[in-house]
């Protein structure tokens, strides 16, 4: 089974090679790996049958109870047949769709790599493995919407696609995160054993909302449906294939496999239901709108998922066996439908209803391919989509009252679905010649080929029904949860209840056919007074979140050198202080054990305070400078009075160094004299900076009422003159101990030096400031060096 | 007397902090030369302090060697003291050389890397 998911990732790198040698009859070619894998897949047909299930394992992330696991069960089957089936049919039309384009290569890759993850999708058992294969399909999708890309339309279409989707998917994980967390595992195998100690857990409901969020965008549900009929920019094999009969039916799959785990519930049941039942009369409504072909498909597709999911939300065996049906029918009359659509515009040069007619003699197989897909849209006696229809009557007709309704809204979505398929499939072929752009003739096997043969096969499955409910549709039903389900399916069931249904759906659609311009007015007219719709919205929410993102911006990142320290030090304030009051952790303070400081103490800690002082409100920068080393030297005395005669060497060097350099360059700039902040500016500043030091001198001060570790310092002091040789134990560390340290001290300094060279000799070319140039540094520097650096910066 | 020693180190900081929020690039310079001089006062107190006595081992020692100050924050000290120098020359240059190209010692008014204050931009796809 790996094989056979894998596979299409492996064939879609050669695609473009096979397209260059081959042509647009690659299509040909191509088509022979979908037509394997559904022969593969039909040979597996015994066995789940006979074993119920097929479980496969290869170890992915084994550590986390991450795998690629395998899962065929019934519906898993139905799902890859169905994939691989009009997968096989697409790879021809797509070869005769796109004759001549140059990227045709490039999109076989894309819809090869689609029907692998598509694939993945249905058939893997680890959850994990099953968003991974989820969010492929999401990607491919942008791909292929996005292919045409020159068109702006296209470009967002496939964003939008991409981000609903993406969207949704992660609220999945999500779901299926806590899922796997409340039962401690990533398997749909294990799940499907909980029963429905899953439903009674306290995050069901929450896992439900994730999971359906997931489902809901992936099948295009009310609110999240637009994205469905925007991607109808894809080229129309795109459009038969990913967005009618497979990729769509992912979030279907999806609350298919979950329906044992989840369903069936009063939440499942409220949600399903009125979602589903509203995106599906919304899709019928705004399908009837359209005029131009694809898009009436690409709305009725919408109400198609929106029955499937009121369907699920309906439960029970009967439900579902309408479900799994209509699932079947749709794939094949809706891939066949799109196929027509592409093939007339492909032909005929316009997808405009209201400018096509007349096609019928021109084009009589596709005229037959349309006709068969109509049929079985409308529901209509020797069609599969017949028997689907009757199937779901007769599950809502068991008498409760939510039941009732949903079969109302069943009946009217039916009753529409059924004058559109005929607008679709009659108004282009019959009627007057249309006043089209090219003149339309049959086109090549390759364009009629998959229509007609979806068309038959709903034909076959219409007559073979009694015989796919024994075996796959009976299969897949089981799998969901009902085993005794779909074996008494009956082409023609006798005159009952569902029949007179669909007698009444019939006549419903028969009218709307006839007043079909007129209820296109009217819709247009509501839905033009209605003006808003999530569409706009999401440009809307795009314009938003790209403006909130620049209004963000701007405000952190200010380009001011100030804001930004600003920031930093009141984060530095908050740590510090934050704590400490939380957990009152501030330091005790035994005033009367503080010893007295001496004179000499006492004078030097006010002299550097009075040069703190001198800093902040010097009027002129040599005053500044001065105190800097003031304060300098005041540390240096400090050091010198606790016992560090070294640190107060350097330091007084130090110090000096600063100031006389300091004041050197000084005297080179002409700068404003005082500090230009304003009064408010200040204020900040000055709450900021005592909060900061306050805060420092009480972290410092607790700091040291826990014991000192002298570890280190009794090591030293006991072994620097037995092992190293010298009697000024600081030395010792600095030069033997840690002199590696040092080194890198002295890197440091050396490599600062450099710099501070490099930066005073290099100028950029053209920037000539012979004036401003320090004398100094003209001296100082090697008389060669500016030359030659300026060489080489050449 | 660490006492007084912590307090002085606040002090510092909070003086050093109130420079860097300056908007002259050369108040900046002495911040930063402030915040060396604090860290090390903050380093030599956290190491505990002892009046006079260096931690030098006299010729002549007999047995243990007691009461002298603690060497190791010493000689962190003392690397980070040159190491401070570098940064400091280093900032100051910097600092001397943006003042010759941009013509300003205002640090708001340096942008030759900042955008410029542009329209908002509008959504495309």
């Amino acid at each position: 089974m790996l094989l056979a998911v894998l596979s299409g990732f492996i064939l879609a790198m050669f695609a473009p090679s096979l397209k260059h040698f081959f042509g647009y009859r690659a299509g040909w070619l191509l088509a022979i790996l979908p037509a394997a894998i559904f022969v593969y897949f039909l040979s597996q047909y015994d066995q789940v049958m006979a074993n119920k299930a097929i479980f496969e394992y290869h170890p992915w992330i084994p550590s986390i109870g991450i795998n690629l696991t395998f899962y065929l069960d019934g519906i898993s089957l139905l799902f890859a047949l169905l994939i691989s089936g009009i997968g096989t049919f697409i790879m021809i039309y797509a070869g005769g769709y796109l004759k001549g384009h140059v990227h045709l290569g490039r999109f076989y890759a894309f819809m090869l790599m689609f029907m692998a993850s598509m694939l993945g999708v249905v058939l893997s058992s680890n959850l994990m493995a099953l968003f991974v294969f989820w969010e492929l399909t999401s990607v491919t999708s942008f791909l292929l919407i996005g292919f045409d890309h020159l068109r702006k339309a296209a470009r967002r279409a496939a964003l939008q696609a991409l981000i609903v989707t993406g969207f949704g998917g992660l609220a999945m994980l999500a779901g299926f995160v806590i899922l796997s967390a409340s039962t401690g595992t990533f398997e749909m195998v294990d799940l499907l054993q909980y029963g429905n100690a899953i439903k009674d857990m306290d995050l069901y409901f929450v896992v439900l909302i994730l999971i359906l969020l997931g489902a809901f965008t992936k099948s295009a549900q009310f609110p999240f449906h637009f994205w469905l009929p925007n991607a109808m920019e894809a080229p129309t094999p795109v459009s038969a294939y990913l967005h009618s009969a497979t990729m769509v039916k992912a979030g279907i799959y999806l609350m298919m496999r979950m329906y044992p785990i989840l369903g069936d519930t009063v939440e499942w049941s409220i949600i399903l239901g009125a979602f589903g039942g509203f995106t599906l009369l919304a899709g019928v409504f705004i399908a009837i709108r359209q005029t131009d072909l694809k898009l009436m498909l690409a709305y009725t597709t919408m109400a198609s998922l929106g029955l499937l999911t009121m369907l699920l939300g309906a439960g029970g065996e009967g439900a579902i066996e309408g479900a799994v049906l209509y699932l079947l029918a749709h794939s094949l009359f809706k891939g066949g439908l799109f196929m027509v659509a592409g093939t007339i515009y492909h032909e005929a040069g316009t997808l405009d209803i209201t400018k096509l007619g007349g096609l019928w003699a021109k084009m009589p197989i596709t005229f037959v391919a349309a006709m068969l897909a109509a049929l079985s849209m409308g529901g209509i006696l020797p069609l599969v989509g017949f028997v689907a229809k009757e199937s779901l009557y007769h599950a809502l007709i068991s008498g409760d009252p939510l039941a009732l309704i949903l079969l109302v809204v069943a009946i009217i979505g039916n009753a529409f679905m059924f004058a559109i398929g005929f607008a679709v499939a009659l108004k282009p072929m019959l009627g007057k010649i249309g006043d089209t752009p090219k003149a339309a003739q049959e086109g090549s096997i390759m364009l009629w080929l998959g229509p007609l043969t979806l068309g038959l096969c709903g034909l076959a499955a219409g007559f073979g029904i009694t015989y796919l409910g024994q075996s796959i549709i009976h299969n897949a039903i089981s799998s969901i949860g009902n085993a005794n389900a779909g074996t008494n399916l009956h082409l023609w069931a006798g005159f009952n209840t569902p029949l007179m249904l669909s007698l009444l759906t019939m006549a419903l659609g028969a009218i709307i056919y006839m007043l079909f311009d007129r209820m296109r007015n009217f819709a247009d007219a509501v839905l033009n007074w209605i003006g808003w719709g999530p569409d706009k919205g999401f440009d809307q929410f795009m314009a938003g979140l790209l403006y909130l993102s620049q209004i963000v911006t701007n405000r952190l990142q200010t380009g001011q050198l100030r804001s930004y320290l600003r920031s930093t030090f009141i984060l530095l304030a908050l740590v510090i202080w934050l704590p400490m009051i939380a957990y009152d952790a501030f330091p005790t303070i035994d005033f009367g054990a503080l010893t007295i400081p001496t004179f000499s103490e006492a004078g030097i800690l006010t002299v550097a305070v009075i040069g703190l002082y001198a800093i902040l409100v010097a009027r002129s920068r040599l005053t500044s400078i001065v105190s800097l080393g003031v304060v300098g030297f005041a540390v240096a005395m400090l050091f010198m009075l606790f016992g560090a005669p070294d640190l107060s060497y350097t330091q007084f060097m130090v110090e000096t160094l600063s100031v006389v350099i300091l004041a050197l360059v000084m005297t080179r700039l002409h700068l404003d004299k005082a500090d230009q902040k304003t009064g408010l500016e200040a204020v900040v500043a000055t709450v900021v900076a005592v909060a900061v030091g306050s805060g420092l001198t009480l972290l410092l001060l607790k700091v040291m009422e826990t014991q000192l570790d002298m570890k280190l310092s009794d090591f030293f002091i006991k072994f620097s003159a037995t092992l190293a040789h010298g009697h000024n134990i600081v030395n010792v560390i600095l030069v033997d101990f840690r002199a590696l340290d040092t080194l890198g001290e002295i890197s440091v300094v050396m490599t600062t030096g450099v710099v501070i060279l490099a930066l005073i000799n290099l100028r950029p070319k053209g920037q000539n400031k012979a004036k401003n140039k320090p004398e100094n540094a003209s001296e100082n520097a090697p008389k060669n060096a500016p030359k030659t650096l300026e060489e080489s910066g050449q | 007397m660490e006492f007084y020693l912590a307090i002085l180190v606040g002090l510092i900081f909070a003086a050093s902090t109130y420079m860097l929020l300056s908007r002259s690039v050369i108040r900046l310079v002495l911040g930063v030369a402030l915040l060396g001089n604090a860290v090390n006062l903050l380093i030599f107190t956290v190491g505990r302090v002892t009046r006079h006595i260096p931690p030098i081992i006299p010729l002549d020692l007999q047995g243990e060697l007691t009461g002298i100050a603690n060497p190791l924050p010493q000689a962190l000290i003392l690397t980070a003291i040159v190491i401070g120098f570098a940064i400091f020359s280093f900032i100051l240059v910097l600092a001397y050389r943006a003042y010759e190209s941009l013509g300003t010692d205002n640090s708001d008014e340096m942008r030759v890397a900042e955008p410029k204050k542009t329209e908002l931009t509008k959504l495309t796809y």
